[in-house]
């Protein structure tokens, strides 16, 4: 417990304290300085599109790893980890070596929006993905075949049958990825290019940090931290919801 | 566990024609590969242009030498703190009942999604030598701890804190504590029992743990990035090496870095595969 304490619980308190020391008007400087207002837009407007994105790729994913049989197809189970796997640093270069200066596709996203938007995309893959695959694989089919069988179309199948019990399971892992895209860094300071129109809240903490404006960096790490907070609470909710209903 | 395989009929009750099948299967790899495969693969085909020049020349350069060596050091010790500190937690969280308790579960899942440039703010906050909250009695009593070791092992404790715990605390919950009260009743200690009986049962979710930390703690970027001070040849890591020689335009260095960090995690996730197997073979 003091471990956990001196490494976790002091040191989030400390940012706590520290957002706060000035009283809301540090908060409200900070927010509405343009350069961190736009980064805090930029972010979230990407971790929302990088979230749909993904939430429907990753239930697409989900459906043909449990459903469908194919040749590879345990090989494309190991390539949704390696996003997990690989440090973030590395998935920066990996989207830059493919897209980046010099790319064989003839495009170059190195410090531009795209490229930004790659890096999330990139490390939010696997989230939605693994929460979906397992209860794909626990849900019976009868239900389908029941609704097959009395004349529903597919697409009713899968509206009406499919969809509302993968439901939970999709949030949970809409959330998780929601927050790992708004706090990603790692992946994105290559990307990024250390432009002002490509910042997002991470890097925007860090220059301030480096600049040694400790109270402002904690403003927005007070913002990131209850986006985190509530995107583990959501989960948690949903999860027991789901134990629930079995 | 519900059958894995679906039967042919269920596969055309569910997905339907072989169009869409085909549809969606060209959808799924598609956006993968360009995603993930390709620009992974590219990433192998530079750093090997030249065969093995670039890794030769990145392994004769001290600094890149002590940045690896400095990496694995850091990552073992996170990992063993990690392990330690996991199962303890793991144990308190699944066997007892204490006020806060939700609280706790939810402050143990914080690392996971909260940035690791946060992380790193926190840890500066306090351990800082000259405004930490503990920094200047610590550098007093001579413990450095930002811009130093230390810190850059809490920072990757910190960042790979829950991943050992949320692979124990389910595998203790499915197991219950039938065996464990048992040889408490026939007069097995505390530590006997965990040993002989509790050990054995989450062995497989510790190793997963393990190595998961393990894939963690050598590729953490942001948080060893603003405790560490990044002295070249002293207080940097590996991924920090990626990101300087990058910048630097030294394309090959950087290449042949990340490549060896590719290597350490793809590693990392073949034995993860490899123990799940073996794990759902026992078990069946």
């Amino acid at each position: 417990m003091i471990w956990f304490s001196l490494l976790v619980l002091i040191p989030l308190a400390a940012v706590v304290v520290k957002a706060s020391g000035g009283g809301w008007s540090t908060f409200e400087h900070v927010l509405t300085n343009a350069s961190t207002f736009r980064a805090l837009r930029f972010t979230l407007v990407m971790a929302v599109i990088a979230t749909v994105l993904n939430t429907v790729m990753g239930t697409v994913i989900a459906w043909v790893l449990v459903r469908d049989r194919f040749p590879g197809k345990g090989l494309l189970d190991l390539v949704i980890d390696i996003p997990f796997a690989l440090p973030t640093i590395v998935a920066g270069l990996v989207m830059l070596s493919l897209y980046g200066p010099g790319s064989p596709l003839g495009v170059n996203v190195y410090g531009t929006k795209p490229g930004v938007f790659l890096a999330i995309a990139f490390v939010t893959l696997p989230f939605v993905v693994r929460t979906v695959q397992p209860v794909l694989e626990a849900l019976e089919t009868d239900a389908e075949e029941a609704a097959a069988s009395l004349g529903a179309s597919r697409f009713t199948t899968l509206r009406r049958i499919v969809l509302p019990s993968l439901t939970p399971a999709i949030f949970a892992g809409a959330s998780l990825s929601f927050a790992r895209a708004i706090s990603e860094y790692g992946s994105v300071v290559l990307l990024s290019g250390n432009r002002a129109g490509t910042a997002v809240a991470s890097t925007r903490t860090y220059s301030y940090i480096e600049g040694g404006n400790t109270a402002a960096a904690a403003a927005i790490a007070v913002v990131l931290l209850v986006v985190a907070l509530l995107a583990i609470i959501v989960l948690d909710v949903l999860q027991r919801r789901m134990a629930r209903h079995g | 566990m519900a059958s894995h395989v679906s039967s042919p009929g269920s596969t055309a009750a569910g997905g339907g024609t072989t169009a869409t099948t085909w549809l969606l299967r060209v959808l799924v790899v598609g956006y993968l590969v360009m995603l993930v495969v390709w620009p992974t693969a590219y990433l192998l085909r530079h750093t090997f242009t030249h065969g093995f020049e670039s890794l030769q020349g990145v392994l004769q350069d001290p600094d890149v030498t002590h940045a690896l060596t400095l990496t694995g050091q850091v990552a073992v010790a996170a990992v063993v703190i990690n392990l330690v500190f996991g199962m303890v937690v793991s144990l308190l969280l699944v066997r007892y009942d204490f006020p806060g308790k939700r609280v706790l579960s939810w402050l143990i899942d914080l690392p996971l999604s909260a940035s690791p440039v946060v992380v790193g703010l926190a840890l500066l906050l306090v351990y800082s030598p000259i405004y930490g909250w503990f920094g200047p009695t610590l550098r007093n009593n001579g413990i450095e701890v930002i811009f130093a070791k230390p810190g850059i092992i809490m920072a990757t404790c910190f960042v790979a804190l829950p991943l050992i715990i949320r692979e124990i605390v389910p595998v203790l919950e499915e197991l219950g504590d039938d065996q464990e009260q048992a040889a408490r009743s026939l007069g097995a200690n505390g530590w006997q029992t965990f040993w002989r009986i509790t050990l054995p049962g989450i062995r497989w979710a510790v190793a997963y743990g393990v190595v998961l930390s393990l894939a963690r703690s050598l590729g953490e970027f942001g948080a060893v990035k603003v405790v560490s001070g990044n002295v070249k040849g002293q207080t940097e890591t590996a991924t920090k090496v990626v990101e300087r020689t990058y910048q630097s335009q030294d394309l090959d260095a950087s290449y042949a870095v990340a490549f060896m960090l590719v290597f350490a995690a793809v590693v990392c996730l073949v034995v993860v595969a490899l123990l799940r197997t073996r794990d759902e073979k026992e078990k069946a």
